[in-house]
């Protein structure tokens, strides 16, 4: 069965996904096998804080707390952004 | 100048083309570049210099086998240093466990390996060589054990079509996170060897099954790429994301190509790293100029509302077939070849496959 992303998911990036700044391009990018993921500011935001141990319920409590937004918004957009990037390969829970 | 071109995405640097396989769909070209007219470490490190100013994203070592290249830690290093995501192509024929460690203390940030056959016979025979699926197996996990993230490359045709599911087991026992099911390509010496490589339509949507069902089964754990074979196409596809439009290749020999397979195309002067920059070539190279953006193609290309998806399809196909390295690709349902195409692989597919011509030196 395929992988669904929960709550208390802690994601991280898959082996081999790389997220770096391109100077030529001025873009905050995902770098994988063969394939690059062009990110705008918030996927930005959100990627360079999941690092395997921080859980999604957590991530945004603390995006909602910095960003002075509802949770629940906040967690619905980012539990389908990562179910997104898990089943394109990108991430990993 | 041409400086309205936007920069490359990735550069494939084809270090050699003395490799310990004698595939007879290498993409290499029929004619292979001599160790003495590589290029030397010092051009490479300039070269990767160049291309990481140039905006880079992507450097994937090839060959051949890059690993016969002593060089090859040095190069991944300075691709590191600036900040170039790093891919070594090798057939893991000569891996050891020392050189996998090497390679991820150097900076490689991934590892792709061909496996040409999911049982040792075939692997051999399609491979034109001895033991060398134990040996895949052994360097997977030598690379593995260095934690770089693997993938698995299966080109696939009409001999090994029938163990594709045991390629997709295979790739998720090695710890691959992603298997690419490519179809031969037929350039080169793959289109030397077509009549033996070609499938039939039948194992063809046979694979695309296994492949959709693989994908669904197996997503968030394995990224499944697959490389439609375009003999049964309807639609060119998009060759190189467009000619001279996110790729470049460098051969052994320092010879700029938008294409590993463009020189095929003999009446294109190609330019050489020994001699130009790499964003003077990427800008202004007439041969990269040829077929760049959609003002060179014929019709029924030029009014087509998908020349920007597809981009003409493939040069090299057309002048395979063609005779005409500007005309439409003869994959696309509009061009007057099309019927002729899918007529070749029909008849050559229904046939007893003749026997290889491996890959040579000459």
């Amino acid at each position: 069965m395929s992988v669904k992303v929960e709550g208390a998911s802690c994601p991280a990036l898959a082996r081999g996904v790389k997220l770096r700044f391109d100077e030529t391009r001025d873009q905050w990018m995902l770098n994988a096998p063969e394939r690059v993921l062009v990110l705008d500011e918030i996927a930005q935001t959100i990627l360079e804080r999941v690092d395997g141990k921080l859980s999604i319920n957590e991530l945004c409590w603390q995006l909602a707390v910095d960003f002075a937004a509802p949770q629940d918004i906040i967690q619905a957009d980012v539990m389908e952004m990562m179910q997104d990037l898990l089943e394109r390969g990108f991430n990993r829970i | 100048m041409n400086e309205a071109v936007a920069p490359p995405m990735g550069m494939l640097a084809e270090l050699t083309h003395r490799c310990p396989l004698a595939c007879p769909y290498c993409s290499n070209p029929l004619t292979l570049q001599q160790a003495a007219n590589e290029l030397d470490t010092t051009t490479w490190l300039r070269v990767l210099d160049e291309a990481a100013g140039l905006g880079v994203l992507q450097v994937h070592f090839s060959g051949g086998e890059p690993l016969v290249r002593t060089d090859l830690e040095t190069l991944i290093a300075h691709a590191a240093k600036r900040g170039l995501y790093s891919n070594l192509i090798t057939s893991g024929m000569t891996m050891t466990a020392a050189r996998a460690r090497a390679l991820a203390d150097a900076g490689l940030d991934h590892a792709q390996l061909s496996l040409q056959d999911t049982e040792a016979e075939g692997a051999d025979y399609f491979a034109g060589s001895k033991h060398s699926l134990a040996k895949k197996q052994a360097a997977a996990a030598m690379l593995r054990e260095a934690e770089l993230p693997l993938t698995i490359n299966a080109v696939m045709h009409r001999g090994n079509l029938a163990h594709l599911e045991a390629m997709i087991d295979m790739a998720l026992a090695l710890d691959a996170g992603r298997l690419e099911v490519a179809h031969v390509q037929y350039y080169g010496w793959a289109l030397r060897n077509r009549a033996a490589l070609m499938p039939t339509r039948a194992q063809i949507d046979v694979a695309t099954e296994i492949v959709t069902a693989a994908r669904a089964r197996l997503s968030g754990r394995l990224v499944i790429d697959y490389v439609v074979p375009d003999y049964y196409a309807s639609r060119p596809k998009a060759c190189m994301g467009g000619w001279a439009r996110r790729f470049f290749n460098v051969d052994p020999a320092g010879n700029v190509l938008p294409c590993h397979a463009a020189q095929t195309i003999t009446s294109l002067h190609f330019d050489t790293v020994r001699e130009k920059s790499l964003g003077d070539i990427w800008r202004n190279s007439a041969a990269f100029n040829q077929f760049r953006g959609t003002d060179w193609m014929p019709e029924p290309c030029q009014g087509c509302e998908r020349r920007e998806i597809d981009w003409g399809g493939c040069r090299c196909q057309a002048l395979a077939l063609t005779g005409d390295a500007a005309a439409t690709d003869p994959a696309c349902g509009l061009s007057p070849q099309h019927a002729m195409m899918h007529e070749i692989a029909v008849a050559e597919a229904a046939a007893p496959a003749p026997e290889f011509i491996y890959r040579r030196m000459r």
